[in-house]
């Protein structure tokens, strides 16, 4: 079997929020159409390194990387790389869903009317489109004009995914996706993820272990700002090379 | 001491308890055989049941530590060890009861000859020495013990491939003790298999401690060879 290219790589990379050393020589090199799992306590730096995959802490006083997070290749932090267009590439899905006051429609649309498309046709495809994507379209196709806030939750985090969908991005980063969901909704949004992975390179950063087994092809275990491991996920559950992934894994942490 | 570390050292005492009844019957069958001791081996055959409960218990136990707390890594590895480990103390269990069977009927000691010319009796404290190593490996977690067993197993096999020669030729001679030699024969073959149950559990305790597994090794090495010639 071939080995699949990889489509983000991180060298070197530290972060720092002010004083404290948030990320310390990150390095990590995730395969493309892949679900890649980051684990490991609060605090140990997972979510700071998925958010740095699409520049998300930018805006963060005080915060600054240092080293390189390549997406195809490229340095995402150089200069002539433009925030906005690096979004569109990398979508992002966040613990609590997070649909916007307005109709199940005009979420889904959302950026792609900021990217200034106003033919209706192609909004309503692309609309479509990502809602089957996402298993939701038989769901709301008669809801489109409701609010999306009517939804339940687990719908409500499809919908996101929906959202993230639309603008065609190559990468999806998932905080914590089904943190806040029933049983349920978590297996439907896993189901998904493992669809999805078909045409997208996921991370997906988790507190449930299980998930992590279930959902991804390497997982990688963060302590203290290290990445301490990073192996097939299938590896990191049955044998672990380190102690400190044992410990965690198995819940004899500390 | 956390909740699973809890529920997993109560799976390895009841493990050992199984462990030691099995020694005991593997013994005494032994003993049995030797003084044809009908009393012993009919106490042997009783133990069985005894057996059977602790089986069933423990893949209880494991069913449970599996459903209830979703072992991962050198957890899980434990409990899958266990279960197989548990499956062939089993095993041996019963063949000391067979063992315990022929002995059972029997109103003399067998014929010291035929036990000399066959190695029976030192085939069988070879696997009890390798079942009670066995069990120092497994609760030492030493596995450069356990992969003693892989050795001294082949001792046993060697016996036990002389066996029906030596009996037929002895047999040829004597033939009235032809129904005496056939359970001899019978006793060496229940030993061998034995031998190869030590030689499974030592490889549980291998996997379980070094994440390695060791069994079917040897074959496959053999089929390699086989398919490039």
């Amino acid at each position: 079997m071939s080995k699949k290219p990889y489509k983000l790589e991180a060298r070197n990379l530290n972060a720092y929020y002010g004083g404290f050393h948030a990320l310390k020589d990150i390095n990590i090199a995730m395969e493309e159409k892949a679900v890649t799992a980051f684990i490991g306590p609060s605090g140990c730096g997972k979510s700071t390194f998925l958010r740095t995959l699409n520049r998300m802490n930018d805006y963060i006083d005080g915060f600054r990387v240092e080293g390189d997070i390549l997406l195809d290749g490229r340095d995402i932090y150089n200069k002539d790389i433009r925030v906005d267009e690096l979004r569109k590439e990398v979508g992002m899905v966040f613990q609590k869903p997070n649909p916007f006051p307005k109709t199940v429609f005009e979420n889904v649309v959302y950026g792609l009317k900021i990217q200034g498309i106003k033919d209706k046709k192609v909004l309503a495809e692309a609309a479509e489109s990502s809602l089957r994507k996402t298993a939701l379209w038989e769901e709301v196709k008669d809801k489109m004009d409701k609010s999306a806030l009517a939804l339940s939750g687990g719908q409500q985090q499809r919908l996101c995914i929906a959202r993230a969908l639309a603008i065609s991005p190559s990468v999806v980063l998932m905080d914590e996706p089904t943190s806040a969901l029933d049983p349920i909704s978590t297996a439907k949004i896993e189901e998904l993820i493992y669809e999805l992975k078909n045409d997208y390179t996921i991370v997906i950063v988790t507190h449930n272990m299980q998930q992590a087994g279930r959902v991804s092809d390497q997982t990688a275990f963060f302590y203290m700002g290290e990445l301490v491991e990073y192996a097939k996920t299938k590896t990191m559950f049955t044998s672990p090379k380190h102690e400190r992934t044992q410990n965690y894994i198995t819940g004899r942490f500390g | 001491m956390n909740h699973i570390d809890a529920e997993l050292s109560g799976l390895k005492v009841k493990l050992m308890e199984m462990w030691d009844l099995v020694e005991y019957q593997l013994q005494s069958g032994r003993d049995a055989m030797v003084n044809a001791d009908q009393e012993l081996a009919r106490k042997v055959v009783k133990l069985g049941k005894k057996v059977n409960n602790f089986d069933v218990k423990i893949d209880r136990m494991c069913e449970n530590l599996l459903a209830l707390y979703t072992p991962v890594a050198v957890d899980l590895r434990l409990v899958l060890a266990t279960l197989k480990i548990n499956a062939n103390l089993e095993r041996i269990g019963d063949t000391a009861e067979g063992i315990s069977m022929y002995v059972q009927n029997r109103k003399e000691p067998y014929n010291p000859e035929m036990l000399e010319v066959t190695n029976a009796i030192p085939m069988f404290d070879e696997a009890l020495a390798m079942f009670r190593d066995c069990r120092v490996a497994y609760k030492s977690n030493n596995t450069d013990q356990a992969r003693a067993m892989l050795k001294r197993d082949k001792m046993l096999n060697k016996i036990y491939r002389k066996s029906d020669k030596i009996i037929a030729d002895y047999l040829r001679n004597n033939p009235d003790s032809i129904e005496e030699g056939l359970a001899i024969l019978a006793i060496i073959k229940k030993l061998e298999r034995v031998g190869d149950q030590i030689t499974n559990i030592a490889e549980e305790i291998i996997f379980y401690q070094d994440a390695k597994v060791v069994k079917h090794k040897s074959k496959k090495k053999n089929k390699d060879n086989g398919d490039k010639e």
